[in-house]
């Protein structure tokens, strides 16, 4: 193990359900209880900790758990943590963060976690208030008074761009939301665990055009935890190390409407500048997919394909299936898994590269997988590599 | 009713140009560009020497959606969303409404005008297809 690399090590995941009642810091601790628990580590030996977005008090639904409320929860010493945003771009990028802090002795174990409580707050307002604004400024003001409301609204105009310039279909587009229920069928943990056909996919009714329902995520209760790990603190953990082989995140102008494409586009040719593999090396693809069309965009950024190719890429599904030349999103991605909002693609990556994955794990010996995360304004993408 | 934006130094030429019928977009006065969303310096040469100015309100559908969607209850749907291209800004879009028309007349490269509507002290620019 190199002493200049960091390790994704322990992963962990609580319970992924709507409306769920348990404590959004309790769903927080079971991930991290089972992280500690695959890795063979204490609480003792964390002492860093990385979250995206960090506690939102005007939307806590959306992110109900700080930093600073779980390193006191846990009563962890904490040398180095990251409470914010920060700077690196979307939810992966508290991975970046925590990776780079351990490659500069910042720390040695830090706890990485994304917790979602979006369908359970909705359901229980009381408790979980949004508070509405009279007014917008900022980013929303461009946007939220032509009633784009949602990232569906921007993503879905990025999509008729497709549509129209290179001649996506609702055919093709469909494929990701068909794989990633299949896949998700077959993961005991996943949100929606029926199967989806291609007739109800084309009956569906539309939310943006050209995106329909099934093209969309849906809100999810849950939290995930990855543990980063520096290149000399790996020989404490009893799991399979996992590195970081490249990360690469971007922002241009944090806008949905100034930006000619979304920022995934940089981030994918960006990753490859940090490492020696290429596209070919990769055995599985974990692409987000908070909407269908992100997983073109993102195979078209990461070079998989050209610029306008993503839809025939994937037609028919065949390449991109669990048994396929390129698997996508085999826990059955944010379409069927759930909305654990980023975190869920790293956790895969994981779980593939050691061959845990049961009854969805791909066939040979996966060695290198990509994850990402956002892709409209902001990016991250990760290399992942077991040695 | 819409979301109204929060009017400050940087934005209020933007949102009440409507008043006197005119889109004003921020050009810096040194390197002629135009910048949107309206900052204190332009971020082509970090001048500070920016000031509204009126374009011509015209422009070009870069791309579009139509949204089916009642994000919230009393939403009125379907509309058209759409990113237009300003004449004679390079470079800047305005994510805005199609009004005027059928939602499924609006595709890619229409021409457009705009078209304002008040709601309270902010101005609105909506587009419309030229004929």
């Amino acid at each position: 193990m190199s002493r200049s690399d960091a390790y994704i090590t322990g992963i962990g995941q609580s319970e992924v359900g709507m409306r769920l009642t348990r404590h959004p810091l309790l769903l927080t601790v079971d991930a991290v209880r089972e992280a500690l628990d695959e890795a063979g580590l204490s609480i003792a030996q964390i002492d860093g900790v990385s979250t995206y977005p960090g506690r939102s008090p005007a939307l806590l639904g959306f992110s109900p758990v700080g930093a600073d409320e779980l390193i006191d929860a846990l009563g962890i010493r904490a040398t180095w943590w990251r409470r914010r945003r920060g700077n690196h771009a979307s939810q992966l990028g508290a991975v970046v963060a925590a990776a780079l802090a351990v490659r500069c002795g910042q720390a040695r174990h830090v706890i990485c976690y994304r917790t979602v409580y979006e369908a359970a707050a909705l359901a229980r307002p009381d408790e979980y208030p949004m508070q509405r604004r009279d007014r917008v400024d900022g980013f929303s003001q461009w946007t939220a008074p032509f009633n784009a409301l949602s990232a569906a609204c921007w993503t879905a105009q990025y999509a008729m761009r497709h549509v129209k310039k290179y001649g996506l279909t609702r055919e093709q587009l469909a494929q990701v939301a068909l794989t990633d229920r299949a896949n998700a069928m077959l993961n005991p943990r996943a949100l929606v665990r029926e199967p989806l056909t291609l007739d109800e996919y084309m009956s569906a009714r539309m939310i943006s055009t050209p995106l329909c329902l099934y093209d969309c995520d849906r809100y999810t209760d849950a939290s995930t935890v990855l543990i980063v790990s520096a290149g000399d603190a790996v020989d404490e953990v009893s799991c399979t190390p996992i590195r970081i082989a490249a990360m690469a995140g971007s922002v241009e102008r944090h806008s949905w409407d100034q930006a000619e494409w979304m920022a995934c586009y940089p981030t994918g040719a960006d990753l490859w500048k940090h490492t020696d593999y290429t596209p070919s090396d990769v055995d599985t693809v974990q692409l987000y997919d908070g909407f269908s069309f992100q997983v073109i965009t993102w195979l078209e950024a990461l070079g998989f394909c050209e610029l306008g190719e993503g839809g025939r890429f994937i037609e028919g599904g065949e390449r991109i299936a669990l048994d396929g030349e390129l698997p996508l999103n085999t826990f059955g991605g944010q379409l069927g898994a759930g909305r654990l909002h980023g975190f869920g693609f790293a956790h895969e990556a994981v779980v593939q590269l050691r061959g845990k994955g049961g009854a969805r794990q791909i066939a040979g010996d996966p060695r290198v997988a990509v994850s990402t995360s956002g892709g409209g304004p902001l990016a991250t993408a990760l290399l992942l590599a077991r040695d | 009713m819409r979301t109204l934006p929060r009017l400050d130094a940087d934005n209020r030429a933007f949102w009440t140009g409507g008043k006197d019928n005119e889109l004003r977009l921020l050009r810096c006065k040194d390197c002629a560009r135009f910048i949107h969303p309206p900052r204190p310096v332009c971020r082509y040469c970090l001048s500070e020497n920016v000031a509204p100015e009126a374009v011509a309100g015209t422009g070009v559908i870069d791309t579009f959606t139509v949204n089916y969607q009642k994000w919230h209850p009393a939403m009125e749907v379907p509309f058209v969303i759409a990113r237009v291209a300003i004449d004679g800004a390079p470079g800047v879009i305005l994510t805005t409404n199609i009004v005027g028309c059928a939602v499924d007349a609006v595709d890619i490269g229409d021409r457009v005008r705009v078209t304002f509507e008040q709601q309270d002290d902010v101005y609105l620019p909506l587009f419309e297809k030229i004929a």
